[in-house]
């Protein structure tokens, strides 16, 4: 069952993450959240943190246990690797951060039908060695992360006009941007920044994929 | 010159041989004059600002081409006038009284996103001077709502704001729209002329005719989309338009107010987002009609015109894939 595996090195899984197969900017799943809650940097940043702990969490149990899964039912474990982890963020958030909780408990539950995660603990994460299981499983948290962080601040910079609730613009601002409308524009324009960085610096093709949820 | 016209004639070239005199430049610069009296009627009921708003949203269109074209490395085309018409029917769409920084965001989002991001002349799904109002419609709901009364004067006295007469019937029914206009006849003919409030350019509906008139003359548009969109506007507001019941309702009233004249001339011809097909033009129309009704009479909005041809433009490539017409003596396919 165990295949040797060619080395890789860490810091290259992060930055896969990050960059090459960022979750929103690449790779164009869990699209929902990232317009959902990104209409305030600190709802966005921590959603993003709770995302990244799941993700490392499930990516590490997988890892683990990937020898003892049977490939037949491997989604239904998975799915209940994925839940415990949630539950767990679910039950902390609940208990340490009442206030946040109020604002972003249901999508911090809806983690559970991320398609990020479950794409991760399958396509890496069941193929791979815990270690390396861990360091895609952060790096891809932190790629979902930083997008995140790079959409809500545009959201709330240009439709509230305030950045981490302090007052920045004075000009009245756009509201279609707190609107699920601005986040489609607000994405669909950064995908289209990053892509053009990639193709002009990199000599990417650019993105494609199928959208997720 | 001449050498060259010399060399001309002996070329041998494959056809099409015999080309027809129009351009996409000419048509644009055509349907951007036929415009004229509709604007020019909104520049002498709302004054100067009504002129100002319309500039402004020409300047940033224009801008927004260049901009994103010379960004992109394409040939910079804003001498085709497509840019200079998106620009001038969207400041013909919004309320005379909008404050400056909303003709220059929204022009820019109806040029550079609406447009230009999507490919541009020929490629974008939606109108863009349609998207540009919506984008400001959603953003700044007070300032787009907020219509001021017609006066005719060019004096620089503060205008009075109003409700548009689609508003009113809206609100309070449509014995408040006849206590406003006095009887039925002043009604029809003060909405046929143009003194009621509404967006700069879409208040005088004889001169959208006269200039509608002047394009099919040229045979610039077709009226299938039109006809079949004032139809079912027409069928729909008679039928259900009324509070005392079916078949009581005044489609005068929704055919001479709010911006369906100009949608259904200007906005819902747009070549590159209707259907080719003539009988999609049809099907694109009634829909228009339907969805501006639906609005009109069920939704939170007063007018639909916008969101109905915003919506059908989004099934303008399903109807052209169904209705194309079979070519001659094709087979079907086996297994199909």
């Amino acid at each position: 069952m165990e295949v040797p595996e060619e080395k890789i090195s860490y810091l290259q899984l992060i930055k896969n993450g990050v960059f090459k197969e960022n979750t929103i900017f690449r790779l164009v799943i869990s699209l929902c959240p990232s317009i959902a809650v990104t209409t305030s940097i600190k709802n966005g940043f921590l959603l993003g943190i709770a995302v990244l702990f799941v993700q490392t969490m499930v990516n590490t149990t997988v890892g683990l246990l990937r020898n003892f899964i049977h490939p037949r039912i491997r989604i239904p474990i998975f799915m209940l690797i994925i839940s415990g982890w949630v539950s767990v963020v679910d039950m902390l958030m609940a208990a340490y951060a009442r206030e946040t909780y109020k604002e972003i408990g249901l999508y911090i539950q809806i983690i559970v039908a991320f398609a990020s995660i479950l794409a991760r603990a399958e396509m890496f994460a069941s193929k791979h060695r815990v270690d390396y299981s861990f360091f895609d499983g952060f790096g891809s948290g932190l790629g979902f992360l930083i997008a995140l962080v790079i959409i809500s601040f545009f959201r709330e910079l240009l439709g509230k006009g305030t950045l981490l609730g302090y007052s920045i613009v004075h000009a009245k601002p756009l509201l279609i941007m707190v609107m699920p409308t601005g986040g489609f524009l607000v994405v669909g324009l950064l995908m289209g920044f990053f892509n053009w960085i990639d193709m002009r610096f990199y000599g990417g093709k650019g993105a494609g994929g199928a959208g997720g949820h | 010159m001449a050498v060259a016209k010399k060399q001309q004639e002996l070329v041998v070239t494959v056809s099409p041989h015999i080309r027809s005199e129009e351009t996409v430049s000419k048509i644009m610069w055509t349907v951007s004059i036929s415009l004229m009296p509709a604007f020019i009627m909104g520049v002498y009921y709302f004054g100067p600002k009504a002129l100002l708003v319309t500039a402004l949203c020409i300047v940033s269109a224009l801008f927004s081409e260049w901009l994103v074209e010379k960004m992109a490395g394409r040939e910079i085309t804003i001498s085709d006038g497509s840019a200079f018409l998106t620009g001038l029917l969207l400041g013909m769409n919004m309320p005379a009284s909008a404050p400056f920084y909303i003709p220059l965001i929204s022009s820019f989002v109806a040029v550079a996103i609406t447009k230009q991001l999507f490919g541009g002349l020929g490629y974008n799904i939606f109108n863009p001077a349609l998207v540009g109002r919506a984008f400001a419609l959603i953003t700044w709901p007070r300032a787009m709502t907020t219509w001021i009364e017609p006066t005719a004067a060019f004096v620089g006295m503060d205008a009075k704001t109003t409700a548009t007469p689609l508003g009113i019937l809206k609100e309070e029914g449509m014995h408040k729209l006849l206590e406003v206009f006095g009887d039925k006849m002043s009604l029809y003919t003060q909405l046929l002329v143009g003194h009621k409030a509404g967006s700069l350019g879409e208040v005088s509906v004889i001169a959208i005719l006269i200039g509608a008139a002047f394009l099919l003359y040229k045979r610039y548009i077709t009226w299938h989309i039109p006809v079949s969109y004032l139809a079912t506007v027409a069928v729909i507001a008679w039928v259900f338009g009324g509070k005392e019941g079916l078949f009581t309702g005044d489609p005068l009233v929704h055919l001479l107010s709010g911006g369906l004249m100009l949608g259904a001339w200007y906005m819902a011809t747009d070549y590159v987002t209707c259907p080719s097909v003539r009988k999609g033009q049809i099907v694109f129309g009634i829909g228009c009609g339907f969805l501006t009704m639906l609005i009109r009479l069920k939704a939170g909005y007063p007018e639909g015109v916008m969101f109905a041809i915003l919506l059908m433009n989004c099934f303008t490539p399903l109807i052209d894939r169904n209705l194309k017409s079979k070519v001659f003596g094709a087979r079907k396919e086996a297994g199909k």
